[in-house]
């Protein structure tokens, strides 16, 4: 303990030094690469090499090219902090892009904290996450806000009284959307029939299901990841369950349509943006995107350029790239014009937002309405 | 009430599943005292192997059979979608008894006379191997499995309140489960092969005594074993449609609770200790807390090793000294 504090402080003193006068500018990403989450990590990759390219024609940062130090946590919370560690001591990084899931943001988020590394999530939502310390951020909206929406949609657009939620108790990103979930459609006069639990990993939901369609919602809220939601909806529909089921941005990925296919028509979800959006900064990012990887980024993609234009914007108005003045340059900013909407860091290192609702059919996002904070 | 048979549909389908794992476990063990870690594994490579196989070739076997049965290469009937099945399970079956003679062949065997720790390490470090390199091999990104079933209409019985859906690939797991059991069943006590097994699980030195072949029958062992487990790889992907290189470890762990749960080394008692698993946890996450599915294997195996170590249906071997 003693050692590895004193490593810490030592580290600390490296980290505010050593970087002024290195020749690159080091920045850390923490992504699961591979894994059962792996989309989320390789589409957020390729938002943020994409901004770091775009950024390096342009000379880079105060004359120094970016280099993007990229390390997988195989989606485990455990090995993101491993991760972030290294990114910290060894690599010495100025700045840290990560992570897609809240439960592995919030095992990286103290030790970028602890070290004094500015830290960006490009999409954790569950509000803990930028709890942890002065140096944690994100550019996205958070679980509360999401909840309401999604809250909101079911009581006002599918006119349902009676919900049902399947949450998965392993993910702090779904036990919180759940949560509060639950408290805004309360709020609206609506009612949860029955809040059935499973945990990522498993593949046969039947019985959850079972129970579930005994109790006859109008809906059925998932806040969970791609993977299992597949899986889920695949069941589900094979049950007879034909109520139309709602989920969160976990739900952004292809590989969502790959293992759920037809059984995902008629189902709803919250997300940071829409392809379909005809603002400019959308379609130009988009076009560029395309030329880049030849497919059309997710939202996940999205989030993470432009959680990287957010951090290179804040770098430029440093004067001596020191980790506390980032820090102060990622809290001023303000109307930053992004890609997923105009970003304003809050006093609470988060981001309002605006957040789209879209259906899925046929193997499509389409955008269904646009709900602001 | 329909709730309820709801819930048994499930859990025996799931725990069909479990036992042409629990089989191979406890058919090892019965002839090696071997608890073979690396069972889940071989699992995993069947589920694989089907993937890869009706990805490739899917289409194809289909439209053989279409042609052959119906006359035209684009209709698929139940009857030419459970064909196509049955031959993308036996392919599969195939691949996994090779896998469980290579496995038996270059990492247990050489170890036959040394001390039976050092195999069961090996067999934790063969798991690892097939864990880590299907990991490099196949991705570590979950893989959707194609479905031969997706046009077929589940069955239904009563209406809106006492409602019943029986999906038919349900059935065909159930059925399939059932076949392979019972045709093991057959090779175990009507063939002489089985007798020759049984004859070694006595006692391997005076088998080899009487003029049995023991290093091939353990070998026959193995891939009887890795070939039911490749079955069940195979049927786990059709019905839950991901698959990933990590996927074998949870249920081979499950169904090894259960190989112990019915007794360990009795081939009846793994049937049964699976479809008990395999019910009590649809019962569990249709009533209780879903959360603790997967802790129920487990506090099953520590109950029953308090209560009755030798399983349901194990016979109490005395030590010979």
């Amino acid at each position: 303990m003693f050692f590895a504090s004193r490593l810490s402080i030592l580290c600390a003193v490296a980290m505010t030094v050593s970087p002024v006068f290195a020749s690159t500018i080091k920045i850390g990403e923490v992504g699961s690469m591979s894994g059962s989450e792996a989309t989320f990590g390789l589409s957020t990759h390729e938002g943020i090499s994409l901004a770091v390219k775009e950024q390096n024609a342009k000379g880079g940062i105060k004359g120094k090219k970016i280099e993007l130090i990229n390390l997988d946590n195989q989606g485990k919370p455990e090995e993101a902090a491993v991760a972030t560690t290294k990114l910290v001591t060894q690599d010495k990084v100025m700045a840290i892009l990560g992570e897609v899931a809240s439960s592995r943001s919030m095992a990286m988020a103290p030790i970028a904290q602890q070290n004094k590394v500015p830290m960006i999530s490009p999409s954790s939502t569950n509000p803990k996450v930028t709890e942890i310390g002065n140096y944690i951020f994100r550019v996205c909206f958070i679980d509360p806000f999401q909840g309401k929406v999604m809250a909101k949609f079911a009581a006002e657009q599918l006119k349902a009284k009676r919900v049902a939620i399947l949450r998965d108790v392993k993910s702090d990103y779904s036990v919180g959307l759940s949560n509060f979930f639950t408290e805004a459609f309360k709020q609206s006069g609506g009612e949860i029939v029955v809040d059935q639990s499973y945990s990522s990993g498993e593949v046969d939901f039947n019985s959850q299901l079972t129970s579930i369609r005994a109790k006859k919602p109008d809906a059925i809220f998932i806040p969970g990841y791609y993977t299992e939601v597949g899986l889920i909806a695949k069941q589900a529909r094979k049950l007879g369950i034909k109520a139309p089921l709602l989920g969160g941005d976990g739900w952004d990925s292809t590989k969502l349509f790959e293992i759920g296919g037809k059984s995902l028509n008629n189902s709803y979800f919250s997300n940071h943006y829409s392809q379909e959006d005809q603002a400019p900064s959308v379609q130009n990012f988009i076009k560029s995107y395309k030329s880049e990887y030849n497919k059309v980024p997710d939202g996940l993609a999205a989030m993470g350029y432009d959680a990287a234009k957010v951090l290179f914007a804040a770098m430029e108005k440093t004067k001596s790239l020191a980790s506390t003045e980032i820090r102060d340059a990622i809290a001023q900013t303000k109307d930053f014009p992004a890609v997923t909407g105009n970003i304003t860091i809050d006093a609470k290192r988060n981001a309002s937002k605006p957040a789209v609702v879209l259906e899925v059919k046929d193997g499509k996002f389409l955008y269904k309405s646009t709900v602001n904070p | 009430m329909a709730e309820f048979i709801q819930y048994l549909i499930n859990g025996l389908s799931q725990g069909g599943t479990y036992a042409l794992i629990a089989l191979g476990y406890t058919m090892v063990f019965g002839i090696l005292q071997l608890i073979n870690f690396a069972h889940g594994e071989v699992y995993m490579l069947g589920a694989f192997t089907g993937l890869y196989t009706s990805k490739f070739a899917g289409a194809q076997i289909s439209e053989l059979f279409n042609r052959l049965l119906n006359g035209a290469p684009d209709q698929t009937s139940t009857l030419t979608a459970i064909l196509t099945s049955i031959v993308i399970v036996l392919i599969a079956m195939v691949v996994c008894a090779l896998v469980g003679l290579c496995v038996e062949r270059l990492a247990y065997r050489p170890l036959r006379s040394s001390p039976r720790i050092n195999l069961l390490i090996t067999a934790v470090g063969v798991s690892l191997f097939f864990q880590y390199s299907g990991q490099i091999v196949f991705g570590s990104d979950p893989k959707a499995y194609p479905d031969l079933f997706e046009n077929l209409e589940s069955w239904t019985f009563g209406t809106d309140e006492n409602l019943l859906v029986i999906n038919p690939l349900q059935v065909f797991v159930f059925v399939t489960a059932i076949v392979l059991m019972l045709i093991l069943r057959h090779i175990i006590f009507h063939t002489r092969l089985g007798r020759a097994m049984r004859a070694v699980s006595f006692n391997h030195d005076l088998a080899s005594l009487m003029g049995i072949p023991t290093d091939r029958v353990i070998a026959a062992t193995f891939m009887l074993g890795s070939a039911l487990a490749g079955a069940a790889g195979v049927m786990v992907g059709m019905t839950y449609p991901k698959v990933e290189p990590l996927m074998g470890s949870l249920p081979g762990l499950k169904a090894f609770c259960a190989a112990v749960l019915g007794g360990i080394g009795n081939v009846t008692g793994a049937v049964l200790g699976s479809f008990i698993l395999g019910l009590a946890e649809a019962l569990l996450s249709g009533y209780g807390t879903p959360t603790y599915k997967d802790a129920l294997a487990f506090a099953i195996l520590i109950l029953i090793l308090l209560v009755k170590p030798s399983g349901l249906l194990g016979v109490h071997r005395t030590e010979k000294v």
